[in-house]
């Protein structure tokens, strides 16, 4: 008896618990706040776990294309969910918008960005940290807003640039760059400014930054990948993801 | 001068400015350190060995980090550059220049070193006999003898320095002509799948690195062992 249940806890130790599916989750930088709680509000629900990776959209994009194992991608755009369907390395007809994004303009200093985002005219500041617009659809946004406020080329000269909107943001909070362009998210928790200054970038300056999910291939058939996107679809995810500062 | 239109001739150019700067700076800071490791039988040797050597062993993630803290406007060396009208040195060329010099620092002062321990006593005290100084001996004597090992040092260091990518990374804000060397535009192209841009520049760094070595084994053929 006392064999046979040793035998039991090995197999379960080896394999895990077979009733959890494990589910491997590329997840755009700027969602990793977010994407952190819903993971754990997912698991308690679900018993099945999500394993995240955070890096930027254009990252997974090459690595995806080149057999990285993720099953499922957050990107913070909707075009690569959709170039990678086309593709045929994501499952057609599983994207759909899980955010909607905002950009903000922010310092890790309190009255330093104000509330009109008129700082940038003034132009009083070395650094300007950008997540790499190659990359980062936070960072497109970003050249998108001062190309339309027409300082492109006055700030060029000031831009650092974060290899993702994570980076971007480290840039900023350790005071190397005065301000920058994040997600809104990165600076936001439960509906407030969670220190600095910052500026919410209108919607109009710039597209709207649809960030899709979608399962990718090697996702297809894993009721884990399957049952976090009818998760994120939930009011409960929705609630958390409307606590960092998204729209839908 | 290159035109700054190219980026990869800007990155080169910019790439090698600095693995020259930073090889210099080492053999200016690096030789003293390994003169006095070489010769002395304080017990500090065995911890300033070991601080010279962590470079070896960390993570550039470590040094690039703590790098970022320190050299930023909170930090103690960000305070002191910020007191000397410097400002801050993240994203800036100098900035890569410390990195560079911590970073590549045991590539050059430990063959330096072994090639001072290699000299040993005798030729000192002979120089000594013959009456002369201590800075008359060292040029004159020790760094002639140590030719070898300031080839190898010099050939390591600058070497190390243009393949240094993780600390340019994190402390650097890839800004073109000021802070985007070649290894990081090599990461810039490879992830925007750029391959074919990739591939020139990759392929540059591999025969680059190759012949550097090749240098270094046709100089030094057999590490002079004693």
């Amino acid at each position: 008896m006392h064999q046979r249940k040793f035998i039991f806890s090995l197999l379960i130790f080896f394999t895990g618990l077979a009733s959890a599916d494990e589910v491997q989750v590329a997840v755009a930088a700027n969602f990793a706040a977010p994407m952190q709680v819903i993971a754990a509000a997912f698991e308690q629900d679900t018993g099945h776990k999500a394993q995240l990776a955070f890096g930027s959209s254009g990252k997974f994009y090459a690595q995806i294309k080149n057999g990285a194992p993720f099953q499922v991608l957050l990107s913070a755009d909707d075009k690569i969910p959709t170039q990678l369907e086309r593709e045929g390395l994501a499952v057609p007809g599983t994207h759909f918008t899980y955010a909607i994004g905002q950009l903000a303009l922010w310092s890790a200093q309190k009255n330093v960005v104000d509330g009109k985002g008129e700082i940038l005219q003034a132009g009083h500041f070395t650094h300007l940290a950008i997540a790499n617009p190659k990359l980062a659809p936070y960072g497109a946004a970003a050249i998108e807003v001062l190309k339309n406020l027409g300082l492109l080329s006055a700030l060029q000269t000031k831009f650092v640039q974060g290899e993702n909107i994570a980076q971007t943001h480290q840039f900023i909070a350790s005071g190397n760059a005065e301000l920058g362009f994040v997600a809104l998210s990165q600076v936001m928790k439960d509906g407030k400014l969670r220190g600095g200054s910052a500026w919410v970038v209108p919607g109009n300056l710039h597209a709207p930054i649809r960030q899709d999910a979608v399962i990718l291939t090697s996702g297809k058939g894993n009721p884990a990948a399957a049952a976090l996107m009818n998760f994120l679809k939930s009011a409960k995810a929705k609630g958390i993801i409307r606590a960092y500062g998204y729209d839908f | 001068m290159v035109t700054i239109s190219d980026p990869a001739l800007s990155a080169i150019w910019l790439t090698l400015r600095l693995a020259t700067v930073t090889t210099l700076l080492l053999f200016i800071i690096g030789t003293p350190i390994a003169w006095w490791l070489a010769r002395t039988r304080s017990w500090l040797k065995a911890p300033v060995g070991a601080l010279v050597a962590l470079p070896l062993v960390l993570p550039p993630t470590v040094i690039g980090f703590y790098l970022l803290v320190a050299m930023g406007p909170q930090g103690p060396i960000g305070q002191f550059t910020q007191a000397l009208g410097l400002g801050v040195l993240p994203f800036t060329f100098w900035g890569l220049v410390v990195g560079s010099v911590l970073y590549s620092m045991p590539f050059v002062v430990q063959p330096l070193q072994n090639a001072f321990d290699a000299i040993g006593e005798r030729p000192l005290e002979v120089a000594a006999t013959l009456r002369a100084g201590p800075w008359d001996t060292f040029f004159t004597v020790v760094l002639p003898l140590a030719r070898p090992g300031l080839i190898t040092a010099g050939i390591l260091g600058f070497a190390h320095t243009v393949g240094e990518f993780g600390v340019v990374l994190m402390i650097g804000g890839n800004i073109p002509g000021k802070t985007r060397v070649v290894s990081v535009q090599i990461y810039d192209h490879v992830e925007a799948l750029e391959y074919a841009q990739a591939h020139w520049l990759a392929a540059g760094m591999l025969v680059f690195s190759f012949v550097v070595l090749l240098l270094l084994y046709v100089f030094n053929p057999n590490g002079r062992r004693k």
